[in-house]
């Protein structure tokens, strides 16, 4: 989906170098992330007061990984590009805008990169 | 911006308010920031969910303890916020969503949402977590 008008496409100078494409992206994984915490809550409130092992079968359940990981992956983009907006409002020096902008993606796939390993090994891990 | 408008030769009257002096905290202004404040909550909340996933594979003596952590009473606190942030920002989200439609842009309407999406949020909130503390498995105090 394409929000640009013909002059942007060909010069692709916004503010942000993006423009619409973020406001889309936003969009997007904003909607997956609405059904993805609907199910994430669900599936926390289940277990509350489950022991390990009860925690351990439920996450290696295929349905539960999956969705586990689309939460992780849908939730790391769009909080990404959230903070980006963030920092794009409030840091003006050209070098620490620079510095945070590449920690907040180094940070979203460090996150979404931990918890999917560990919905891998739970379901996979002896 | 006076000299500006000389400058391109406006007159027209423009709004003078929001001002230092006739500056009133609406509940809009207060639920835009707490989209943001919520937002970048959840940039949190989501290490905490990793967390606790990492602590699942890790094995069970991981796992009991980053538990017994979130079972203490600052523990329940955060996990508290945490559930209202994700549904007041998810409430909010969909409140984007209607305004991206171009629909609910009058005064009464912005009002009404504001108040809806607080609304929505705290009542969700409580019922998830009446829900938690007073069924069968309950929190362990
Ligand atoms: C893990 C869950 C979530 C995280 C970490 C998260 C994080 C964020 C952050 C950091 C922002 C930027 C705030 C700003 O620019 O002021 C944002 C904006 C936004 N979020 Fe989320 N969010 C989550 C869930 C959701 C959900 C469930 C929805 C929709 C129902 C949603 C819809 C939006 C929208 C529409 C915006 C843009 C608001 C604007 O344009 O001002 N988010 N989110």
């Amino acid at each position: 989906m394409s929000m640009r008008t013909p002059l942007k496409e060909v010069r692709r100078l916004g503010s942000a170098k993006e423009g619409a494409d973020h406001f889309w992206l936003q969009r997007l994984t904003g909607a997956s992330n609405l059904i993805l915490v609907v199910f994430l809550i669900g599936l926390t409130v289940s277990l509350v007061g489950a022991d390990h092992a009860t925690v351990k079968a439920t996450i290696a359940h295929p349905l539960v990984a999956l969705l586990l990981i689309l939460f992780l992956v849908s939730a790391a983009i769009h909080m990404r590009i959230g903070m980006q907006v963030i920092i794009e409002d409030y840091v003006h020096g050209e070098g620490a805008k620079i510095v945070l902008l590449m920690l907040n993606t180094f940070f979203a796939i460090a996150v979404a990169a931990a918890g999917g390993l560990s919905v891998l090994k739970l379901s996979f891990g002896g | 911006m006076a000299e500006a408008n000389a400058k391109r030769g406006s007159t027209a009257a423009r709004p003078l308010s929001p001002h230092l002096q006739v500056y009133s905290l609406e509940v809009n202004m207060v639920m835009s920031i707490l989209h943001r404040i919520t937002g970048a909550a959840l940039y949190v909340g989501t290490v905490l969910v990793a967390w606790v996933l990492v602590a699942a594979a890790s094995g069970p003596d991981a796992f009991a303890y980053v538990t017994g952590l979130l079972g203490t009473w600052p523990g329940l606190f955060v996990l508290f916020g945490y559930t209202w942030a994700l549904l007041h920002h998810l409430v909010g989200g969909v409140r984007h969503f209607l305004w991206d439609t171009g629909r609910g842009y009058d005064i009464a309407s912005i009002d009404l949402l504001s108040w809806a999406t607080l609304g929505v949020s705290v009542g969700l909130t409580l019922l998830i977590w009446g829900y938690v503390l007073l069924s069968a498995g309950g929190v362990d105090l």
